[in-house]
């Protein structure tokens, strides 16, 4: 995984709520066995509306999603985080993700920035009235930045300590865990017998 | 033989000689490492996996020249992307059979077990595990599938994990996870005649909505749950994700031995007993404390039914179609006019009033042969309506086979109804059996998102029962209903 550590991109808002991971990609779109191709499934109902924020100039070129409240609920499918980041999307703000969403977001290297419902209505009005306005993310610092002068917007965002560390390092995190064999082994040897095996 | 409790356990933080719930003594049992500052380490006891999410876990296994820890604790199926239809013959789209016979490449070349279609075992990833006997108390349980919390209904601690994560799985057999907090839904009272687990648990998502469970291990407890038979439990299980819990479990009992007594993969002699007595120890002590609690009455739930676009935008089947102002909250008002132009719905039609084009038996939810057994008992000697189209989906070959024993087959086809092959299928709407844009569903299923079922699909969310008297009558309906029809 790429190491994170700071991004400024053109902000897209949606405004929508409970965006759940079949909105972000149908199931249709999941018959892929690569990480990578999954840029056309995003938002695939959406797509067909030409008013769709994704349709429009400057926001098709942008990389800094800022979506309502529980946005990748539902199905845990990765392929949510795949196509976002097939697209071009680096950065997700939200006032609050599904848990499976968040988890794989961060094992991606896709920053899911959890900030307050407030920011996301500001941000909303500022990328709507000024299209094409930058959103800086700042992960060492965990700020959120976009505008200038009297519409200036600058705030915090939430993201687990470990999460952050392992974005900001580029972390493997099998490579870490398997760091800890010992641990495993020793584990197993206490295990109890009537545990089920497959085989 | 439990394990101590992690740095940043809530019985360090109360004090040391507080109980444990059940959730935390299952997670105290698995750490295989704790620090500070970072999350548990847990170890999988089980780890189950399908086509659809695991092709590039085995690719990033290969990348990294890395194998599978333990192929003895992994089981695969296919379930979500095969036909319902020709189930016997080659799969016919291209992009689907390439991506089935990825999985049984990677069984292969991993040491994987693998239920293919055709296996007598293959079948619906939650559904097979349970019946197999695998699913047991006290297991950590994993797969790349979000209804995983099914497996609680026995005691485990089961969650839906990301493709990443199964292949940290496959390669270590154990998790990171980061200590959830803990939640108690009490249900009391006696359910009443015609309403079932899975009105239970609508009720409770209405109830806290879609996010009211978020962060939260779920343990629903109380007489109205240990009531209910271990298919029922797996019901309620099933459905801890759509109200955004990580997982959801039941106390394991004499109910939970018995089913599983005997199964083929379930302890034996010996072992069976030492099985049991540590079982009977998972249970939460009664100076526990939960993070959170929720307490409901059974004795007052009704068919429930949704008339929106997620699990959490439903209503009793006797009420109407509710309006955006109805709300409160100017969030839910806008989600509630999304909603009803997305399902085609005006406010205040009455649930009863609105006709459906499909119904859809089956799923990880409502697929088991309780279920099966439920709709026969109603639809026998009946017909589905005119302009309905019923599909019964058995959720795995076994399940089937069992109703095919049982002339359910028989039952189902006589009164019009398409009998299929074991899969996900209309659930999730990835092999053909999708709606039309426009189409209106009653799903026995778990999600009725914008799409799910098929592109512009209108979705649901019902029982069994429910389900099975919608598809005679053509219109949202229960069983008692149909008494109304007979006397008229
Ligand atoms: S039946 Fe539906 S919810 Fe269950 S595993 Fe299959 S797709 Fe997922």
């Amino acid at each position: 995984m790429d190491a994170f550590s700071t991004h400024t991109g053109i902000g897209v808002p949606l405004r929508r709520n409970n965006v759940d991971t079949d909105q972000i990609i149908p199931a249709v779109y999941l018959k892929r066995v690569t990480r990578d191709g999954f840029a056309d499934g995003l938002f695939a109902a959406w797509r067909n509306d030409p008013s769709f924020v994704l349709n429009r100039k400057p926001y098709d070129a942008g990389s800094v999603l800022v979506a309502g409240p529980d946005f990748g609920t539902g199905s845990s499918r990765e392929h949510a985080v795949w196509a976002l980041q097939n697209y071009g999307f680096r950065v997700v703000v939200s006032p609050r993700f599904g848990d499976i969403f968040r988890g794989n977001s961060g094992k991606a290297g896709l920053l899911a920035a959890q900030v307050d419902e407030k920011v996301v209505q500001r941000l909303w009005d500022l990328l709507e009235s000024q299209p094409g306005t930058t959103v800086s993310v700042d992960l060492e610092s965990r700020t959120i930045k976009a505008g200038e002068g009297v519409d200036a917007i600058e705030d915090s965002f939430d993201i687990d300590d470990y999460t952050r560390w392992r974005l900001l390092e580029g972390l493997d995190d099998i490579g870490i865990t398997l760091s800890h064999e010992a641990d495993i082994e020793s584990y197993e040897a206490r295990r109890s017998s009537f545990k089920p095996a497959t085989l | 033989m439990l394990g101590q409790g992690s740095k940043t356990g809530k019985n360090e933080r109360k004090g040391a000689l507080m109980g444990k719930t059940l959730a935390e003594k299952v997670w105290d049992e698995h750490v295989v490492r704790s620090a500070d500052g970072e999350p548990d380490l847990l170890y999988i006891d089980l780890h189950l996996i399908h086509e659809v999410t695991s092709p590039q876990a085995f690719d990033g296994l290969r990348l990294a020249g890395r194998g599978v820890r333990r192929p003895e604790l992994t089981l695969a199926t296919e379930d979500h992307n095969v036909p319902t239809l020709d189930w016997d013959k080659p799969i016919a789209d291209p992009v689907s059979r390439t991506q089935v016979e990825t999985l049984r490449r990677n069984a292969e070349e991993f040491g994987i077990r693998l239920h293919s279609l055709g296996d007598i075992d293959q079948g619906i990833v939650h559904i097979i595990g349970p019946q197999l006997g695998l699913t047991q108390p006290g297991l950590t349980i994993v797969c790349g599938d979000s209804h995983t919390s099914t497996h609680g209904a026995f005691g485990a601690l089961a969650f839906g994990i990301g493709t990443s994560e199964v292949e940290h799985v496959l390669a270590t057999q154990t998790l990171p996870q980061a200590r959830p907090k803990t939640m108690a839904v009490t249900v009391n009272g006696v359910l009443p005649d015609g309403v079932t687990a899975k009105d239970l648990v609508l009720t409770l998502i209405a109830h806290t909505g879609t996010g009211g469970g978020q962060g939260y291990v779920v343990e629903y407890r109380g007489p109205a749950i240990e009531a209910l038979s271990m298919e029922a439990r797996m019901t309620v299980c099933n459905m801890s994700i759509e109200w955004g819990a990580k997982a959801g479990l039941i106390a394991p009992d004499q109910t939970t031995f018995d089913y599983l007594e005997g199964r083929k993969e379930a302890p034996k002699g010996e072992e069976w007993e030492a099985a049991v007595a540590y079982w009977k120890t998972l249970v939460t002590d009664d100076d526990a404390e939960f993070d959170e609690e929720i307490v409901l009455d059974a004795s007052t739930m009704t068919p429930f039914v949704t008339w929106g676009t997620n699990p959490g935008q439903g209503v009793p089947l006797g009420a109407s179609v509710p309006a955006p102002g109805d709300f409160e909250d100017a969030t839910d008002q806008i989600a509630a006019q999304k909603a009803l132009e997305y399902m085609g719905l005006d406010a205040g039609t009455p649930m009863r009033a609105i006709k459906v084009d499909t119904v859809f038996v089956g799923s990880c939810t409502n697929g088991r042969i309780e279920d099966l057994r439920t709709a026969a008992s109603i639809i026998k000697g009946r017909r589905v309506a005119a302009d309905t189209r019923l599909l019964v989906v058995p959720g795995s070959a076994r399940v089937r086979l069992q109703a095919e024993d049982e002339g359910l087959d028989v039952i189902f086809k006589e009164a019009g109804a398409e009998w299929r092959g074991a899969g996900c299928s209309m659930c999730l709407g990835m092999n053909p059996d999708q709606l039309a844009p426009g189409e209106r569903s009653a799903s026995t299923s778990n999600r009725n998102f914008e799409g799910r079922q098929g592109k512009g699909g209108r979705t649901h969310l019902v029982s069994v029962p429910v389900a099975t008297a919608t598809a005679i009558r053509g219109t949202l309906s229960s069983p008692a209903d149909l008494d109304t029809d007979g006397e008229s």
